[in-house]
């Protein structure tokens, strides 16, 4: 300030707080540079590809013409929406019953009943179709349970589709069954009610925007997932295979580019349903509801227990077959255990490369995805200058919640791979891919750090300001230290994300740069099967450590940094 | 349309002459003062002479919303305004155009001379407390009061002395390691008020700071901002929706409702003589008659023929509406020859303490009914019962005559 004696009061104060406005406009036009560069030009580049020949001249609908005409295609199509119905009814239901047990019984250990049922979150989606394989398929060890049927093909899919989609329906339905008013099951109990119309008139109406959001999101991933269908879906074509085939297979990216497109309707669809549905579920619970306090009842205690001990028992083993076979010496013959299946560079000519660069590839888009989510929401949502801009990033940062894995990927090849684009030259490399990763899981983690942002006084900046403090030292003493908790969320749901995914990597991986998921795929395609279990056993051992360590560290060492928030 | 009361200004002149030596007055802000602190730089002699805050035909809008119209108001240097109204009448939307925080669609605002209407907050010399407090939950007492200090790269033992200080002042020494959250609500609100303070400020804004507080934490610290802003000379401004706080804190009150300024006067001439039928309303309270003029100094309400000693010198056949204050009608010693004698029933009572309302409803049919306060002992004396009817006088000199109803 000592400039402040010899400038004058007026220009002394006024350059700093200019210049305030000035980075503030940079750092937003910077952040609609990425989002535009990560996300709208490569979904752009796909909708154009689907309209183009393969010289690249504009064909209008030919391409989509064409594709309704091909028999195999149109088969792929409505193979995928039957599975998709079929596994949605399945899991629904299920998941349902479970996350009654989690929320409205006096059922012991819930925490841990509750970890069971998520467990298949931290491992790709094809590792319970690996289980299955060794259970019921040609070496299985159950194999005559089938009755001569083959779990190659809509069996397997939807079954392993099941194990797949639990976790993300449970999550759903639990948030929406603990949102229930306990005053109306009070005055159901006064006007004398019986158990099963209280189900009927109070509990079903009050989770029915959680039903429906979790059907249409199960629908969407099932109708999107590539692990599955892959690994065990033999023969039996479905549209995330048929896009794989149609680009890497045959090269054909225009018919690719539909099949894209057509992915991203019921993707879409899901999104603007949930979209609907959050908003009338949160007018749904006024704030004066009380919460719901279950009352012990053995006998239906007793039944939702040893359901969840069935079902949960079922998830843990989806994922405890692979992991377990993986250290079989010869399966189903010799059960004695090795770590032989460990030694990868017997089938896959990197070796252990794959893993390492999936650890890299994770702990990168954690580090940066993180960083560039966690300044964005905040310069979105607790900065004034740039409206427009600011309105613009917040949309692009939702899109990709519509986007499945595998379409974003196919985008990212057609803007990546294409010869006038300057940027080609990352594809194949590692930057593209976490670039993809960010971007894939981008809207979960910018609404987690919304969520924080929101909940912190809105008057800082304002406060900061009139003590001539810039925002950027606010957001270094304040905003972050509060929002720690969020910001380590955000990271680790970063990294276990990036270990796992398999759909959209599949396109954009380069000969130094296999991912371990992706090596997972090609382990299984050249029969070893062991080593296939193996290298996703290490993923999912990775991916559980992870959140391990944040539990662990958020309870013993954060906490003691958090200090301030106890009285 | 905004008016101008012009002021009396009982302190305000001494104040003034004072001038800017007696701001911040504590001997700890002068040690503060450095030649390179261009808040300690004393302002020139064409500044002094400036109003703090000048603001002309300020507007804003929110959609089809009109937040704020043509506003105008001068705040002199030392000056505590009150900003007072209901809520949504744009008191705070002002307050937050003051701070350029939510900046103003149209009209200018200067700060001693300077125009800043389109100044950022950081530009513009004020300091602001929230009803919030907005308090940095993670950073100590001490860290919180020493925010805008350390960006100026103060010395370390300089910034903790003003710390010290600060806290001395309003009332915490000794608590400047805690959390915010091991506070109660009055010393958070403490806390926030030296932040504000800490870089002396040429303005403090106040965004309804007392409203969270308990009911008596809310008059022992409205007491104390008001002894601390007469000490310190800050130029201070506090938004409240609480008539009974603007009352007893400010030097003027600025009363607003639906986005304009509908009378700026001193706590007293705002009670004494409300310029609209709606400050009359909101300060205090009135009861109203519909009523006509009928001739100088006469007026009718149904049947009820009144004097008036102020009838605005409105034409014969105006509608009026008449505010009377319930502590101005008089039943002691009422003769039947005196002027605006009125022989009313008593409708109902209600006990509130130390008196009580009574809903008075004139014999002669007038449009509208009249409450008055009747102390304890005056009930006792008159023997004052429901459905009885009495014999009250309505000061002619304390009839109100306002515009009718829109």
């Amino acid at each position: 300030m000592s400039l402040a004696a010899t400038t004058g009061l007026s220009t002394a104060e006024r350059s700093p707080a200019l210049r305030e406005e000035r980075v503030a406009g940079v750092l937003i036009a910077l952040l609609c540079l990425f989002l535009v560069a990560a996300i709208a030009l490569p979904l752009w580049a796909l909708l154009s590809k689907s309209f183009e020949n393969h010289e690249g001249s504009f064909v209008g609908l030919a391409n989509y013409a064409r594709y309704f005409a091909t028999p195999t295609l149109v088969a792929a199509l409505y193979n995928s929406l039957w599975v998709a119905a079929l596994a949605t009814a399945i899991v629904i239901p299920l998941a349902f019953i479970y996350a009654y047990a989690l929320t409205r019984s006096c059922l012991p250990f819930k925490g841990l009943f509750y970890a069971l049922a998520l467990l298949p979150l931290f491992a790709p989606s094809l590792l319970a179709a690996i289980s299955l394989i060794y259970v019921f398929g040609n070496q299985g060890m159950l194999k005559g349970l089938m009755f001569g049927a083959s779990i190659y093909g809509p069996i397997g899919i939807v079954v392993a589709e099941v194990f797949y989609c639990f976790p993300h329906a449970l999550l759903i339905l639990v948030t929406a069954l603990s949102l229930a008013d306990g005053r109306l099951y009070e005055a159901a109990a006064a006007l004398g009610t019986s158990p099963r119309r209280v189900f009927l008139t109070v509990t079903l109406p009050g989770v029915r925007y959680g039903l429906i959001s979790a059907t249409f999101v199960v629908f969407t991933l099932v109708v999107t997932d590539f692990g599955i269908p892959k690994v065990i879906g033999g023969q039996f074509s479905v549209l995330a295979t048929d896009a794989y085939k149609q680009v890497v297979g045959q090269q054909n990216f225009e018919m690719g580019a539909v099949v894209g497109m057509i992915l991203l309707v019921p993707a879409v669809l899901a999104f603007l349903v949930d979209r609907l549905v959050q908003r009338r579920q949160v007018a749904l619970l006024s704030a004066r509801a009380v919460p719901y306090e279950p009352k012990p009842n053995s006998s239906r205690d007793i039944g939702l227990g040893l359901y969840c001990l069935a079902v949960g028992g079922l998830v843990a083993a989806g994922l405890g077959v692979a992991v377990w076979a993986s250290f079989v010496r010869y399966w189903p013959y010799n059960l004695s255990l090795t770590f032989g299946n460990y030694d990868f560079q017997t089938v896959e000519p990197g070796g252990w490369a794959p893993y390492f660069t999936s650890l890299a590839m994770a702990a990168l888009a954690a580090a940066i995805g993180t960083a560039i989510v966690f300044v964005g929401a905040y310069l979105i949502e607790k900065l004034k200058v740039f409206p427009a801009g600011r309105a613009f990033a917040h949309f692009l940062a939702m899109l990709p919640m519509a986007v499945p894995g595998l379409v974003l990927g196919l985008g990212y090849v057609f803007f990546f791979n294409a010869s006038w684009n300057p940027l080609n030259l990352l594809y194949g490399t590692l930057a593209v891919l976490v670039l993809n990763t960010i971007a894939h899981f981008y809207t979960v983690a910018h609404i987690t750090a919304v969520t924080a942002l929101k909940q912190i006084d809105g008057e800082f900046e304002a406060v900061s300001a009139s003590l001539k403090v810039p925002f950027w030292t606010t957001f270094r003493r304040v905003t972050v230290p509060i929002c720690t908790p969020a910001i380590l969320d955000v990271a680790v749901y970063m990294f276990v994300n990036a270990m796992t995914t398999v759909s959209a990597v599949i396109f954009l991986y380069g000969p130094g740069t296999k991912l371990a998921s992706i090596a997972v795929v090609h382990m299984d395609e050249a029969g070893a099967m062991a080593a296939a279990a193996a290298m996703a056993t290490m993923i999912v051992v990775t991916a559980i450590g992870v959140k391990a360590l944040h539990l662990v560290l958020d309870r013993f060492v954060f906490g003691r940094l958090q200090a301030w928030r106890k009285r | 349309m905004a008016r101008l009361i012009s002021p009396r200004m009982p302190h305000g002149l001494m104040r003034e002459e004072a001038g800017d030596s007696v701001r911040h007055h504590d001997g700890g802000t002068a040690a503060m003062r450095h030649a390179d602190d261009p808040m300690a730089t004393p302002p020139g002699d064409g500044v002094s002479s400036l109003p703090c805050l000048s603001i002309r035909g300020l507007g804003k809008h929110f959609g089809a919303f009109t937040a704020l119209k043509a506003i105008d108001l001068d705040v002199r240097r030392g000056e505590f305004i009150c900003f007072l109204g209901p809520s949504g009448c744009g008191k705070t939307t002002l307050l937050r155009a003051i701070a350029g925080l939510d900046r103003q669609d149209e009209g200018t605002i200067a700060m001693s001379g300077r125009d800043v209407s389109d100044a950022p907050p950081a530009t513009r010399d004020f300091g602001i407390v929230f009803q919030s407090y907005a308090l940095f939950p993670n950073l100590t007492v001490a860290d919180n009061v020493a925010y805008g200090l350390v960006n100026r790269r103060r010395p370390r033992a300089e910034i903790k002395a003003r710390v010290a200080e600060l806290l001395a002042l309003v009332g915490l020494p000794d608590q400047g390691h805690k959390f915010p959250v091991q506070l109660s609500g009055g010393q958070q609100q403490r806390v926030a008020l030296a932040r504000a303070l800490a870089t002396s400020p040429g303005l403090l804004l106040l965004d309804e700071p007392l409203s969270a507080l308990d009911a008596k934490v809310r008059v022992r610290l409205r007491e104390e901002i008001r002894s601390l802003q007469r000490r310190l000379g800050v130029t201070t401004i506090m938004v409240t929706h609480d008539q009974e706080e603007a009352l007893a804190m400010a030097d003027r009150i600025v009363v607003m409702n639906q986005g304009v300024i509908e009378q700026v006067g001193t706590p007293a001439d705002i009670y004494r003589h409300p310029a609209t039928a709606f400050v009359a309303d909101f300060v205090g309270t009135t009861s109203f008659l519909d009523a006509t003029v009928t001739g100088p100094g006469r007026v009718v309400s149904g049947a009820l023929e009144l004097a008036c000693a102020d009838d605005r010198g409105l034409a014969p056949g105006t509608p009026v509406l008449l505010g009377l204050r319930p502590e101005e009608i008089r039943l002691r010693g009422v003769g039947a020859g005196d002027v605006n004698a009125v022989a009313v029933r008593v409708e109902g009572l209600d006990f509130l303490g130390s008196f009580c309302r009574a809903r008075l409803q004139p014999e002669i049919a007038a449009a509208g009914t009249l409450r008055a306060d009747l102390s304890a002992n005056l009930m006792r004396d008159l023997a004052v019962a429901e459905g009885q009817t009495i014999m009250v006088v309505l000061p002619p000199e304390s009839l109100r005559v306002f515009a009718a109803r829109g």
